[in-house]
Order: C-alpha cells, then structure tokens, then sequence
C-alpha cells in the first residue's frame, strides 16, 4: 500500500508514509530529547500541546460564566467577585496563552520551515527559548491564579487595576514575559523569511500562510515592547506607587489606555493575520484551483499590519479624548476593513467554479467565510462614532470580539490543524466526525454570540454579575450554545486523539496542496528534506492527481517526480 | 542569536561556527546581523512608551519639568555622557581588533569598556544616592521639602482677564509684553516663572527621571554581562576573521544603550 522510499531514493526526497521510518517523532527518544530540542518540528508539537491545554483552561473559564448567567439573580455557583475573576482569567488566558501563540508559535512553527524547504527556522535556540518564555509566563499566570486571581478584565485599566487587592502584578509580569515568547518567534520568523527562502522563490511566490505570518511578526516585534513598557509602569505604579497613572499623584489613567491600546489593538491583528493565511491555503488546495488574486491578499496582509497601528483610539471614543481624534480614528478603522475585504472577496473568487472538496478542513474554511463576514461588518458598527456611544460596553462588543477571534481565529487555526494533522503526526483522522463537529461547533458557536448582539443592541452590559430579567431569555440561548460548543470540541478532541492510535497512515500529500512541506514525508525526518527543494508556484494544485491505491495526492506527470509539479 | 556549532570542537574554524541549517558562513553572519537590528528596534520601541510619557507630561505641565530639573547635577551627568562616549569608543575599537584576530587588543578593550560602563553606574549611583537622601524621589514616595524663593509672585506679571470675561477664556487674550509668553490656564503656570515657588505634582518629573534612567540602567547591567561573557570567549580564542558575529553584535547593542543615554541627558538635565 504504501510508497516505499527506496524507489525515490537519491535525488528526490522520500514519499509517502513514514511513520515507520526515521521520522522526527523518533528522532531521538526520551523526555531529555524533547524538552532540549531545537527542532522546529518538535518546538511547534509541544507549544501545540501548551496552547491546547490553556485553550481547555479557559474553555471551562467561559462555560462556568455562561453557568452562572443562566439566572440574573446571585448564583451559588460563584459569588459576583469570582464571576469578576472567572471572565477575567478567561479573557487573559484565551488571549495572553493561547490565541496569540495559537496560529504562529504552534502551526506556524512546524510548517514555516517546511514551506520554504529549509531545515529549521534561523535561530533554533531562540525558539526553543521562546517557547519556555511561554512555559514561565504561563506558570506566573497559574500562580497568579491561585494567590487571588485577577478581577480587573484582561485590560488591566488603571485606576482599578492599580486599587485591586487581587494578584495583578504576578499576573500583569506574567504576560510581560509571554511578550518575550511572542517577539522572540516574531523575530525568527522575519528573520527565517528574509535569509532562508529556497532557489526559485521570490517573495511573489511564497505560499501566502507565510505572508500572514510576515505581517504578524512585524506587528509582534512593533507592538509588544510597547506592552512591555506598560506593564512594566503598571507593575512600577502598583509596586512603588509612581504615581504616573493615578490622578491623585498629577499622572494619566488615560494615558495607560493609549499604551495599552497601541499594543492591543494591534495584537488583534497578531491572532487574525495567520487565521487568514490559513485560510489562503486552504480554499486554493480545496478548491482544486489556483488562489486567486495572490498579490492582492499578499498586500492586503501588509496593509492590514500597517493600518492595524492607527486606530488604538477607536476603543477610547467614550474616554474622552477630542472629537477631531475621534473622528480620525474612526476614519482610519474603516480603512481596515478594505484590506479585509480584498481577502474574502479573493477567497470567495478561488471558489468559484473550483470543483469543492467538503473535506474537514474546508468545512472550516467555509464556517469561517460566514463568521468572519459577520465579525468583520459588525466591527463597523463600533467603529462608528455614533453607533459606538450606544453599544460600547455592552454584549454587541463581547459578540462582535467573539466573531472575529473565535469565529475567525480558532476556526482557522482548527481548520489550519485537521490540514496540517496528517503532516505532523502522520495518522488520518474520521473525516465523517472532523466535518460532525465542524458543524456544531458552528451551530454552537452562533447560538451562543448571535444572541449576544441582539442582547447588546438592546443595552446589556457586559461583564455584569446580575442583570435584567427581561435578558434572562437571551442568556439562556447563549449558555445552551455554549454547551454546544463544548460538546463539539470534545468530539474535536476525541476524533484527533483516536487518530493518533488508531488512524489510517497517511500519505504524503493527503489533500494535494502544491506548497513544499507536502513534498517530503509525513511526518517529515528530522532534517526535514533529504535535498533542499526547488520552489515553484505554491498554488498549482491541478499539478497534482489523486492516486485511489494510496489515498493521496501524486505529481501528476508520469515518473512521479515531486520535482515536476 | 547565531551561536555557533560548538559540537565539533576545535579545528577548522570556519565550517565550525555554521549551523546545520545554514548553507554558508556569510548567510548565517547576515542572519545575525539582521535579528540583531530587529532586536534594537524592539529596544527602541520599549523606551519609545517613556519618551512618549515623557512628552506628555512635559507638554501638560512644562512648569514641572522646567522647575524640577534643577535638581538634577548638570556635572555629574556631562561627565556620565562623556564617559558612555568613550565606552562607544573603545567597543568599536574591539569590534575592529575582533575583525583583525587581535586577541589581546580585543580583551584589553573589552576589559576598558565593561571597566567605563562601571564607572558610569559609579556616578549613576552617586547621583541616585543624592535624590534619596533629598527625598527628592518618585510619586508616593516623594517627600523632600521644596523652599520658597525669595520674592515670589508679586514680580511677574500675569496676564489677566478684562472684568466679566470667563476666567477659562483667558488663554484668548495675548500675552502682555513683559509677562510669560504662551497660554495660561487657572492652577498652571508658564514656563520660566519658577520664582513663584514650586509648582504642584514635582513628583512627576522624578517619577519620569528615575524610570527612564532607571530602565536605562537595567540595559547597562545588561550590556556588561553580554560583554563580560564575550570577554570570556575572547580569552579562549574563540573570534578571529572567520568568525567574529558576537563580538559585532554585542557592539551593535552597547551602541544602542550609549545611543538612548545621549537622547535621556538632554531631555532630563538640560531643559530650558
């Protein structure tokens, strides 16, 4: 059944399954040979492993809330100050631990080096190191934890942050070192994309997951010191009372919203930028058809990180800065969605007249279409000036959040792993369950947040422990998509977990993508190709036909040279 | 960053100091270089959040600033700049005997820098020492008692509303000819009239100084430890023309904190 390498030997790297085989997996064994690897393969499996673990952490933050808001009244699940803190620690935990290192530090980690036929990324050492950065900002969080927690939104905003007898400043140093973690792979990455591109590949011809991750590492290595720095005067104001947020002592609190927003809105675009690269390879190799439009996304991703530093002001309209200020940065927030748009507009096109493949992941591909349009148009809405005084605070903003980060983020990051999955472990999972949860997650992803812009519009307050009866309706749809939800990412969980035992070896090129990592075997050797590979056109998918004996993809010229496509 | 391969031991220096994933000695040498800018302007933008807290309160309350740097020590700090100057110096001067395989002008250089940047912690300490005995120090902890110059108040004058006009339209009044210039608003003062006595929030400005300086510090700290382990290496003999990626690098960043040093002097001490 399966291709065997010797009859590729030589020249051309081994094809097929090689989970038998010196694979990176058993390159080395022991726990000693995992946790000092340089191994960009294995750097990438264990963040996957650590974000999963935190994405489960604040997945049960989020349902206890959703529990509790099942009446409107006090709860005996949780008192209002452990609400306080519960959707506190799910927000930093979702953000700080898993959606930022979500897409790059794991996915991109493995693939990055794979796509441009290199053998690692440029500084393997400061990727390991950037991963245990990751390890102590997430102990520092968990201590945090469990020494009082933090109540204070995962915003921090002076002046409450600063008055709070809650553990801030272990909290608050904890995601100082997590910067590190993001500007350490950052940097490696630019890095890795400048110095490390193969023969044959011009920055028009790399596949365009890796100009998503370009654009984010700009933003991680541009914005994150400056959330060092602010977090550094918060720790500084909290420790030693500086005095350079608290009125009382002449300084700004509105000052820390400017810092804090300089980084953070930006840093929406660290989680979104990669979502979309996914989604660039996907729909092409789903679609059985050529990207369309590669240089507009290419510069969309770019403008988008551009842009994505001058619009900090459009979550302070009602924090009294000056209407001009506003007015300009509402102005700039609608230049976003230009970009944006160019994306879906250049996706839905790779579709059309494409012959679709509903496999698991472009079942994401699709949910994400759908959510992101909704997240994306309804973040118009708030960037209007007008519109924004009535909905800012309330459950429209924890909706229109929702679309974009889960709704697009964690669905092309789940879209991103069921098509990398074969690659990194080398096992098949159940298409039938992947494309089942696929589908509830979607019907319990907009159970649960739709309501919430109809609830939002209507004037409910975010973040508030009790709340009006006449919403009780509202939260009761939420919390029921919510266990949706769940319910869906226990079958995700199931179905991958299953596959790794049990699933069906996986060829080389399960799904017949033309980027170079489908070029070697699955999962890669430890030096990842046996030859360093020509790049040609990532998208020229029809290059490649399905081969019924081994359930892959092969070149499609005769001799089966992978070099050929 | 681009360390080298430290498997092989000894013995063919080149192709010892180039890592499995790199083809060429050069690829792995611009590498560095480039991750090493990268990291700067990481550095820069941390610093750039105090310099741009620094501009804001400077231009909310410029009497603070104008007032508050007096106490400053304009000598101690000239001959702190001065001596970061030489420490630049003498890192290019090691970077350049590093080029050339001078291994021992290359530890000697070492050795005078890490000794110039201690000389400027010295001074730095001295300074400090000076602010805490005076209580001369940051938001809460501020407690130094500021005297009240003679003669104040009556001297100056101040540019006043007509009768009847509301007090926060001042500022549309030009200034009189031989008053403060710029714009006066109630409970601020204009630049240049520190003889009315100390202006309210003084603890700002030190809260600024000792953060910045402070920070600045904490890279200086740093930069001796980067130095002090490349002085270790240049001991055993490890740079020469093939390979001297670290020693260049390390340059780049003490550069760097001698730079921000350059721009903190006259935004802290020489305010006018």
């Amino acid at each position: 059944m399966e291709r065997d390498e010797t009859t590729t030997a030589g020249a051309n790297p081994p094809m097929g399954n090689a989970l038998g085989a010196d694979n990176y997996l058993r390159h080395g064994r022991g726990l000693k040979s995992w946790l000092f690897t340089l191994d960009h393969k294995r750097i990438g499996v264990m963040y996957l492993v650590s974000i999963l673990a935190s994405f489960l952490l604040g997945g049960v933050f989020a349902l206890l809330v959703r529990t509790k808001l099942l009446t409107p009244g006090n709860s005996a699940l949780m008192s209002a100050d452990h609400y306080n803190q519960m959707f506190t620690l799910h927000g930093a935990v979702m953000i700080f631990l898993f959606v930022i290192p979500g897409i790059p530090a794991a996915l991109g980690n493995f693939v990055l080096p794979l796509m441009l036929g290199a053998k690692d990324v440029a500084f393997p050492r400061l990727n390991l190191a950037s991963y245990y950065m990751w390890v102590i900002g997430a102990v520092m969080a968990l201590i945090s934890m469990t020494t009082g927690a933090v109540d204070t939104g995962w915003t921090f905003y002076t002046p409450y942050s600063t008055t709070t007898n809650t553990s801030v400043i272990m909290m608050v140093a904890g995601v100082f070192v997590l910067g590190f973690s993001s500007i350490f792979t950052g940097l490696n990455f630019v890095v890795t994309i400048h110095k490390l591109r193969p023969a044959g590949m011009t920055w028009f011809r790399m596949p365009l997951f890796l100009w998503g991750l370009y654009g984010t590492a700009i933003i991680q290595i541009m914005a994150t010191p400056v959330l060092g720095i602010t977090l550094l005067l918060l720790i500084a104001e909290r420790a030693l009372g500086v005095g350079i947020f608290d009125p009382a002592l002449g300084g700004d609190p509105v000052l820390f919203q400017h810092f804090f927003w300089f980084y953070s809105h930006p840093a929406v675009y660290i989680m979104i930028l990669p979502a979309m690269g996914v989604i660039s390879e996907l729909v092409s190799v789903f679609s059985r058809k050529h990207i369309f439009g590669y240089t507009f996304i290419a510069l969309s991703s770019i403008a988008i990180a551009v842009i994505s530093f001058l619009v900090w002001g459009h979550h302070m309209f009602v924090a009294g800065q000056s209407n001009l200020a506003s007015m300009i940065f509402s102005a700039l927030t609608f230049m976003v969605a230009i970009p944006s748009a160019v994306k879906v507009f250049n996706w839905v096109a790779t579709m059309y007249k494409g012959s679709i493949w509903l496999a698991t992941p472009m079942v994401y591909v699709l949910s994400f279409l759908f959510l992101f349009g909704i997240g994306g148009l309804t973040g118009l809405f708030l960037g209007a000036l007008a519109t924004d005084v009535h909905l800012h605070d309330t459950y429209f903003v924890v909706a229109h959040f929702h679309y974009v980060m889960f709704g697009g983020t964690v669905i092309a990051f789940l879209g991103g792993l069921y098509y990398w999955w074969p690659k990194m472990f080398g096992r098949m999972y159940s298409d039938l369950w992947g494309r089942v949860a696929a589908l509830l997650i979607f019907v319990g992803f907009n159970t649960t947040f739709f309501t919430q812009f109809v609830m939002g519009s209507h004037g409910a307050p975010r973040r508030s422990y009790h709340y009006l009866p006449e919403f009780q309706r509202y939260h009761q749809l939420s919390t029921l998509g919510s266990y949706i939800l769940g319910i869906g990412f226990v079958i995700v969980a199931v179905n991958l977990i299953h596959s790794l035992f049990r699933g069906r070896p996986a060829p080389a090129n399960p799904w017949g993508g033309a980027t170079l990592e489908w070029r070697t075997a699955s999962p890669p050797p430890h030096d990842n190709f046996a030859t360093t590979p020509v790049a040609g056109d990532p998208y020229d998918v029809e290059a490649w036909r399905y081969d019924r004996t081994i359930g892959g993809f092969v070149p499609r010229a005769a001799g089966d040279s992978p070099a050929v496509g | 960053m681009a360390e080298p391969n430290r498997e092989g031991g000894v013995g063919e220096a080149h192709a010892n100091h180039v890592a499995h994933h790199f083809d060429t000695a050069e690829q792995q040498f611009e590498s560095g270089k480039l991750g090493m800018w990268i990291f700067l302007a990481t550095e820069i933008l941390l610093f750039g959040g105090l310099f741009c807290a620094y501009a804001v309160y400077r231009s909310n309350h410029p009497e603070i600033f104008v007032y508050a740097h007096r106490f400053l020590d304009k000598t101690l700090g000239a001959i702190n700049t001065a001596v970061l100057i030489c420490s630049s110096f003498t890192m290019a001067l090691a970077v350049r005997a590093a080029q050339l395989g001078r291994t021992k002008a290359l530890v000697r250089l070492l050795a005078a820098t890490i000794a110039l940047a201690c000389c400027f912690l010295g001074i730095k300490g001295v300074e400090y020492e000076h602010k805490w005995k005076e209580g001369l120090l940051w938001g809460r902890r501020f407690h130094a008692t500021l005297e009240q110059p003679a003669g104040a108040g009556n001297a100056v004058v101040q540019p006043s509303a007509p009768a009847g006009m509301n007090p926060e339209e001042r500022s549309l009044i030009p200034p009189a000819a031989v008053g403060p210039r710029g714009l006066a608003r109630p409970g601020q003062r204009a630049p240049g009239d520190e003889e009315l006595g100390p202006p309210k929030n003084v603890q700002t400005f030190f809260a600024v100084y000792f953060l910045m300086t402070g920070l600045h510090g904490v890279h200086v700290i740093a930069g001796m430890i980067v130095l002090t382990l490349m002085l270790l290496r240049a001991r055993r003999g490890e740079f020469g023309p093939g390979y001297f990626t670290p020693v260049d690098l390390a340059g780049l960043y003490w550069h760097l904190v001698d730079l921000i040093w350059i721009y903190l002097f006259p935004l802290l001490y020489l305010i006018r």
